[in-house]
Formats: C-alpha cells, structure tokens, sequence
C-alpha cells in the first residue's frame, strides 16, 4: 500500500466528513508496511510483510460517542462507516468526561519517516539475519533474533477543522546469542527510525561477545551493591516510571507522587539534584509524533529537574477539572548524562555488578513504585575497575525512585526504546536471591 | 499500539492506570451486529475446499485452512460512569502449507473465491522462498481426518445475547456495593469473546467450533490521605470457558475458605465478592507489615493458579525447551536431558500435574486445536517426577510420541498457529482434607489468596510472587491480615516443598486471559486448576519501603 500523501489524506477526510451527520465527527487514516523476520537455532522461524490501511470514523451526540473503523477507501465503504458510526454512538451511553474536539491546531513538524525504512524488502531482512546468525554460527554460538520494520502515515481532521498530517518509521532489532552448552548468553537490542543506522552483524558482535564472556558464571551473595546500568537495563525501569506520572491519580491519592494529608509531590525534591528529565519531539535522536495522546501539538516538557518533580501528565479531562494546563504524555524522555563512557564507568569502581538488561519485571508496589525482576544475559563482578567474572543472575527488588536518589555517576546517554538514556551508576541496589537461569 | 505495548498493559493488571478502548482487535461494530450468524459451515467449506486445492496444486504437500470469526465485547466501567463499550468483529482466512519441507503463511480479510487462491497461492510461494533457509525439513505426526464434526463450549446463557444494558447495570451495582462499603474508587469490567472457527485440512477434517470465554472482574482502592497510602483488592473471578452463567452466583459453587473468605468455583458472585473486597481493601491500610522469614505456605487455588502457570506450565511447553524462544521469553530449566532420565524430581511425590485441553468450564477446552488434532488429556508430573512435555504436531517425534498432545493455537486468523499452553492442573489430594483443616495443622504460615506481583526468570528456576490476601497463620489458626509479603523460591525446591494437598471438593479453576507469547506476540486464554496446598519452609520477603 503506498503511503497516501498528505493531500490525498485530507481529501478523504474531507469527504467523509461531508457524509457526517452528528454534532461532531472526527477522522484517522493510518497506513503503510510492516514487516518482520524472526530466527533461532541459527535458522529462521517465520518471516512476513503486512500492508494495510485503516480510516476510523468516531461521531458524537452530545456526551455520546462511537467509533468504527474500514480498510477499503471508496465512497459506499466510507458513507457506510459514518452511517455505521452515528448508529454506534447514538446507542452509546453518555461519558461524562467526553471532552468537545479540538479545533485547528499548529502541529511542529517532527522528522520522524526515513525513506531508507521504507524501502526494507524481503532481501533485506533475509540479510540482516544472516549477518546475525552466519558470525555467531561460526563460533559455534546460537543466535535468535528478531527484527521488525515500519514505515507508514497517519493523518487525522474534525467537523471543527483541525487537520493533522506525519510519517514515521521505525525499525527494532533484538539478538540473543548463547553458547553451544547453554552456560553462556549475550544480548542487545537497539530501535532507530531510520534503518541506515542498524548494523545487525555489529548489534549481533555485542551479543555474541557478552555470550562467550559470561559462560560459567560464578555465584556472588545477594545483596546491596553498587551497580552499572548499561542504558538498556536503566530504561528499562525508568520508563516504567514515566508511565507512573499520571497526575489524576496522584490528585486521588494512589500514586507514588501523593502527598501524606492530600495533593500531590509536584514541586518536591524527590531525586538526587543531578537527576533532569525532559521530552522534546524535536530531539535529533528520538523524533516524536507531532501530536500527543490528546491531539494537542507536542510540546517540550520538563518532567524533573535538579531533583525536582516539574510535571505531571493530564488527561484534557484532568486538566479542565483542575484548572490547569493540559501536560500530555510524552512519547520518549530524555534524562541527561554526562561524558562519561560505560568503560570509564567501570574504571572508576572499585566494587559492582555491570547489568547488561531486566527481565521479567513486575510491580510490587505502587505506593513506593517497587519493581521486582531479574538481571538476565550478561551480568559481570567489577573489581578495582576491571570485569573479572561472570555472575549468575539476581533477582531484584527495588524502586527507581530510591535508585535516582543513589547516584554515584550518569554516563552518555543513548537511545533505547525511544527514550534517550545515559548508563548509570548508582550505590546500594537491592539484589534479593540468585538465580540458576542463563 | 504495538502489540507488545498491549500484553504489558494488560499484564499489569486492570488498575485505574489502563486506558479502556486499546484491547479490542477487530473492527469496531454494534452489540447488535454480534448476534447475526456467521457464514454457513456448508459455504465455509466450499471456500476451505478452494484454498486446499489451489495450495495442492501449486506444489503443497500439506495444507491447513481456518476460516475466523472472532467476536469481542468489552465494557469498562469507573465508580457511576460507563468509561467504554467496545464491540468489535474481526472474520478472515489464514492459510498454512508445507512445500518443499517447509511452512509457508498467508492470510487474507477478502473471503472470496478469488481472495482464497490468492492467498493460498501467496502461502505457497512464501514456503518455497523460506525452503532455501530450512536444514531441518517439517515431519508432521499422523493425525487422521475427523470428517465433518463440530464442537461448542457447553454454555446455558450467550452472553453476546445478554442486553448490554443488563451487564452494565450489573457493574455498576458492583462499584456502588463497593463505594457504599468504603471503596474510594473503583474499575469493573466484563471481557466476552466468541470465536467462530472453521477448519480444514489435507488430512480430510472439516471442523466447525464455537467457543465462548467470559472474564469478569474489578479492583477495588482504598485511600488513607492522612497517611498518604493507599491499597487495592482485585476480583477473586477467574475468567471461564463459560457463558453468563458464570456470574449467576449459585451457592452451591461457593466454597467456604480460612479467614471468611469465599471461593467461587463455577459460578461468581460479583456483587458479593466487591463488597468484600471494599472492607478488605481497607483493613488492609492498617495490616500488620509482615517480618520476614521462612514460613509454611497455605496458597487457595485463586492464587497456586498463577504459580502453576509460571513454574510448571511455561518451563514445560517444547518451542522454549528446543529454543525457539530464546530472544523473548527464554528457554527453560527442564531440558530434554532431564525429562529422558525418567527420574528428574521435579516435585514431591504428592504432585501430580496434568495436561488437558478437555475440562467443562476450562479457557482451553476445546474439541480440536487449530492444527485438527482431538483434545486430550496427559501427564506432566506423576508422582512428582517429571514425565512429559507440551507439544504440537511438527514437535512430536523430538518427544518419541506417535501423536500431537493438540496445543498448537492461533489468537486470530491473520496469526500464524504455534504452540501454547493448555491448560495445566494440579491434581486434588486423595485423603479428605478442607483448607480449614489445613491451616489445623500450621504453627508458623501464612495463607494467600488471589492473583498478585509476579516474577520468574527466563529459564524458569526462581520466582517471587504476591497475591491480593495474605493471613498470617500462629498454631493452627488465622491471627490477622498481613501486608507487603511477596515469597522468593525455585521451581524445583518449591514443588519438592508441597507437603499437603486439598481433596477435590476443594478443587477449582484460575485463569489468566490474556497470556502473551512469541514474536509477534500473541495472547491465549488458558485455565489452571488446584486445591488449597500447603508448602512448607517457603522464603518470605518484606516489600514495604520509604521513598
């Protein structure tokens, strides 16, 4: 399916919103390819590559709304969606918290699409994961991998004129490689959105070097220790954080950001001082859509700095009841480092563990945002700064709100998972048990 | 929404923190639109007949067809207001081959005769593109054709056939039992699905099932302002291979549990269990914060469901035994080694755990899998040693078995089937034994109840979970709630630990709805049963912190 171009967007937007009826209608087209290819065992599993087009029509009476969505673009299909549409929101029951649609908004534009993204083929995929598993093959190691590729647009208007029009792509590559004997794992994962930056044998080279450097690994006591957090393993549950910032109910009093006697934690020094995190659907590295959750043009927003909670994020709901701005969610954070590389990281410590990742990490309490999981595929004793052995994995339990107040050191940060964050060092981690798993 | 982005969401379970209206996955329809029939079985095998056909002659040895229709409704509501209603239906193709030894995958929405070849052809052509990868050509295990037969979930009351305006007045007079008993919020929400299945194959099966699942549930928050904390309680539900029968509430299913709790077996109370949970959230804000130590578990079947799942259910299933998938969810600790010594202790000899994909009332009960295979029921675990494995039809002969054990299952039918988990139970003790005479025999335990925080690592050897109750138990009897208590353990300590099992008349079915796995993930609906079981010695940590 071509990507249809901004013009050809807003011409179908605008004639299914000639076929409206209700008090307010609002349209999303999204389209374009994905594609994927999955291997283990040094072979590949499955392969695919999907095109599809999807218009959503939502129409609203009064406080009632209903969406539908269709594939197919012709005049009957669209008169019918909204036919449908109107149907399924007059049935609907009332939202007290609908909110009316926005109107014209002035949208940044965001450089989120490569063209070298969109024009991945079968080829292509078949080539990066022979890359990936031909060098680990031949050190008698075993790859399994994934990559996944995107490239498509979205473009959404209303009965009260806002128009809205991005492209975007994405690639996300993740390697395991282990040992033949299954004692040794490595793993590494990165997400761009333009592809020209993936080297699949140089991502792969990563893993496959943390696989042969952590065969039989030796067991250490749980307990606290300083650790370093390679940036994968810190976003890991610093994102989960991000997702906890929600200030509605932190207002109602169930988020780690409520205050003892009622409000909220805003304005409170909560982190260490070197502690700043920001979103900017401008940053070079990790471009955002040009529009947040709620429609409104994304904006640069300060979330902590110096160790002080800035903002929160709304709902438009949220923000009209509580006569505040509306903040919405951000789509990638940056939290700012500093110079230093992983490898002088290590060099400066005299005793810790280097954590390459989490896994399998679940909330225990949401009062004190308390995580529990475990290190997984690369996880090494740091003596005098050096690596000196391989550690069998811990389990953890522990807060990224009392991990951003242990700081002993924040490295360059890097992109992981959209967001852009620095490796870390960090005092007094919580490990709980050991785990035979490798 | 990537996908994975929703078994997160979903995984986290149903706070207030989840945006309804991101789960559904077909297209957006009215209540009214669920309730007309799908096509004909007749029609639909003329269409499967073209697909097979075409396939063969284009070069497959071996042709798969099914024909989906997947139906959802999902309601959402918060406090007095209905935050969602979704409807959606999503009907295609999926076409599996084998050609020249290896699977090719297509699927297409344009179920029409000329859509069908189409795919087919796409199926085929992609098999002989992935054949100049493949070192091990795919050896099917036999299974003969069934002929024309079909299979349906033995439900008594449609629930897509229920007024949407009845199960809405039924979750608000949950929220408002709970809000008149303390609740400073709470969410309730329904989950139905119906899917539809046609399937047909090479082997001469025509397959038309009907399959119905239901989940309600709800969370309940308590708020202490003073304090600045606050707890919550989720549904003791489990979701069910039912109808709406399932919350009919018949007494005669409740079981009576320790501590005034109630279990409810195959029929739920909803209203019944929210204002419970509306007192217990707020005993809980002022629970007695638990001293860490070595205790002797008693884990009700609500809550042992979830730690089956993880520790016996996943490390089990033969794709992550062999590899498959290592860059996601892992590999597993029961390597083949283990299994072919015959003697691997994986429990104690009280544990005895079965595979089935046939128990009324189940999330995996059905007549068929999505490769044709009958259901079945086998061992995993007989007398606490480990005797067998989970495995699909081109898995079998890596497991010295003549047949398919029937797991192979796809969420859609634009998804490519693979192998998930059925349902796997551990079987009830065979002495006379209730959970209160249960806890007679505790000095220093702790009794949990219902789903909570839960942790395991990639192969499946150490674990930490929570649960939504916890009751300390001092020489034989309930001393009073307790709180911020999560147990660490190994797989193969923890079940060699069981000392004591419930008798069947304790015996119940836990759930989990949205199980997610495989790259593309995909979700499965899969049922655990047990009885209250005892383990003793289990490590229990303290969650509590200050920040």
């Amino acid at each position: 399916m071509a990507i249809l171009t901004q013009e050809e967007a807003k011409q179908i937007i605008d004639k299914v919103l000639s076929f409206a009826k209700a008090d307010e209608t609002s349209v999303s087209i999204s389209g374009g390819k994905t594609g994927n290819i999955r291997y283990a065992r040094n072979t590949v599993n499955t392969s695919g590559e999907s095109n599809e087009i999807m218009l959503s029509v939502t129409s609203v009476y009064g406080k009632k709304s209903g969406s539908t969505s269709i594939n197919e673009l012709d005049d009957e299909s669209l008169r019918k969606a909204v036919e449908r549409s109107e149907e399924i929101a007059r049935l609907a029951p009332e939202n007290p918290e609908y909110m009316p649609m926005l109107g014209p908004q002035n949208y940044p534009s965001t450089n989120t699409f490569a063209e070298s993204t969109h024009s991945i083929d079968p080829e292509f995929r078949a080539k990066a994961a022979a890359d990936s598993i031909v060098p680990s093959s031949e050190k008698n190691l075993t790859a399994a991998g994934y990559l996944e590729d995107y490239s498509g647009f979205s473009a959404m208007g209303n009965s009260k004129g806002l128009f809205g029009y991005n492209k975007r792509s994405s690639v996300d590559f993740s390697i395991t490689v282990r040992s033949a004997d299954g004692t040794g794992s490595g793993y590494a994962i990165r997400d761009y959105n333009d592809v020209s930056l993936l080297n699949t044998r140089e991502v792969t080279r990563i893993a496959m070097q943390k696989a042969e450097a952590s065969v039989n690994a030796q067991a250490i006591e749980p307990g606290k220790y300083t650790v370093i957090l390679e940036p994968t393993a810190a976003g890991d549950l610093i994102g989960l954080m991000r997702r906890s910032m929600d200030a509605r109910s932190a207002d109602e009093g169930r988020s780690f950001l409520s205050q003892r006697g009622g409000g909220t934690r805003l304005g409170e020094n909560l982190f260490d001082e070197r502690v700043n995190i920001y979103s900017d659907p401008n940053h070079p590295e990790i471009p955002a859509s040009p529009w947040n959750n709620e429609g409104l043009p994304q904006e640069k927003v300060q979330w902590v700095e110096n160790g002080v909670v800035k903002n929160m994020f709304y709902t438009r709901y949220w923000a009209e009841k509580q006569g505040v701005p509306m903040v919405g969610f951000p789509s990638g954070i940056i939290i700012e480092g500093g110079d230093q590389s992983l490898s002088d990281m290590i060099k400066s410590t005299e005793r810790g563990v280097l954590v390459t990742r989490f896994w399998y990490i679940r909330a225990v309490d949401p009062q004190t945002l308390l995580y529990t999981g475990l290190t997984r595929d690369g996880t090494f004793y740091i003596e005098n700064g050096q690596l000196k052995f391989p550690v069998k994995n811990f389990r953890f339990n522990e807060s990224p709100i009392i991990m951003l107040n242990n700081i002993e050191a924040l490295g360059k940060p890097e992109r992981v998972n959209g967001s852009m964050i620095p490796p870390m060092k960090i005092r007094d981690f919580t490990f709980t048990s050991l785990s035979d798993a490798v | 929404m990537k996908r994975r982005d929703f078994i997160h969401l979903t995984g986290l379970g149903l706070g207030a923190m989840m945006s309804p209206g991101l789960l559904a996955m077909g297209q957006p329809t009215t209540a009214e639109q669920l309730l007309v029939p799908g096509m004909a079985p007749a029609d639909k095998k003329i269409l499967a007949d073209i697909a097979l056909n075409t396939a063969r002659s284009n070069g497959a040895s071996y042709t798969d067809v099914r024909i989906g229709r997947y139906l959802q409704q999902f309601l959402f509501t918060r406090e007095k207001n209905v935050q969602s209603i979704n409807n959606s239906e999503s009907f295609g193709i999926g076409i599996r081959v084998i050609a020249n030894g290896t699977w090719g995958f297509s699927a297409t929405s344009d179920v029409t005769p000329d859509g069908i070849k189409a795919c087919a052809e796409t199926a085929v052509a992609i098999a002989k593109a992935n054949s100049r990868l493949q070192t091990e050509p795919v050896e099917l295990a036999p299974e003969k054709g069934h002929g024309e037969v079909s299979w349906k979930t033995p439900i008594t009351k449609n629930a897509f056939e229920i007024p949407i305006k009845d199960k809405i007045d039924l979750l608000l007079k949950v929220n408002d039992s709970a809000m008149v008993n303390g609740a400073a919020f709470v969410t309730s929400n329904l989950f139905m699905v119906n899917e539809q299945k046609y399937f047909a194959s090479t082997d001469g099966s025509y397959i038309d099932q009907d399959i119905h699942r239901i989940w309600p549930t709800f969370t309940v928050t308590a708020v202490d302002k003073t304090e600045g904390t606050f707890r919550t309680r989720q549904a003791l539900s489990a979701p069910m291979g039912m109808g709406f029968e399932y919350l009919d509430g018949l007494a005669s299913e409740k079981i009576s549990s320790p501590a005034g709790l109630i279990a409810y077996r195959n029929s739920y109370d909803m209203v019944e269990d929210a204002i419970a949970a509306a007192k217990q959230t707020q005993e809980k804000l002022s629970a007695k914060s638990v001293t860490p130590g070595k205790y002797d578990l008693v884990l009700d079947p609500d809550h042992l469901g979830l730690t089956i799942h993880e520790s016996v259910g996943h490390p089990l299933e033969l794709d992550r035994v062999l590899g498959y998938e290592a860059n996601y969810a892992g590999t597993s600790f029961a390597t083949l080694d283990k299994w072919k010594s015959g003697n691997f202790q994986y429990g104690s000899d009280l544990v005895n755990i079965i595979a089935d994909k046939t128990q009324p009332y189940s999330l995996g009960a059905v007549g068929y899998d999505d490769e044709g295979v009958k259901s079945k029921d086998w061992n995993l675990i007989k007398d606490g040693v480990l005797t067998n494995y989970q495995s699909i039809r081109d898995q079998a002969k890596i497991i010295d078995e003549k047949e398919s054990h029937g797991c192979c299952y796809a969420d859609s039918w634009s998804s490519v089937q693979f192998q998930r988990m059925p349902n796997v139970s551990l079987q009830p003790g065979k002495e006379k034994l209730s959970s209160h005479e249960m806890i007679k025999g505790v000095e220093k335990g702790i009794y949990i109840s219902g789903r909570g925080s839960y942790s395991i690592d990639q192969q499946r050897y150490n674990f930490q979970f929570g649960g939504q109750l916890f009751y300390e138990i001092k020489n034989g009897e309930i001393a009073g709630m307790l709180e911020d208590v999560a147990y660490q353990s190994n797989t193969q300590e923890f079940w060699n630990s069981c000392v004591q099992i419930c008798d069947k008349d304790d015996y119940k079915l836990f759930g989990t709805f949205f199980d997610g796995k495989g790259q593309p993930s995909q979700v499965s609906a899969v049922s655990h049963g047990s009885s209250t079981t005892r383990f003793n010695g289990v490590n229990v940590i303290n969650t509590g912190r200050k920040i």
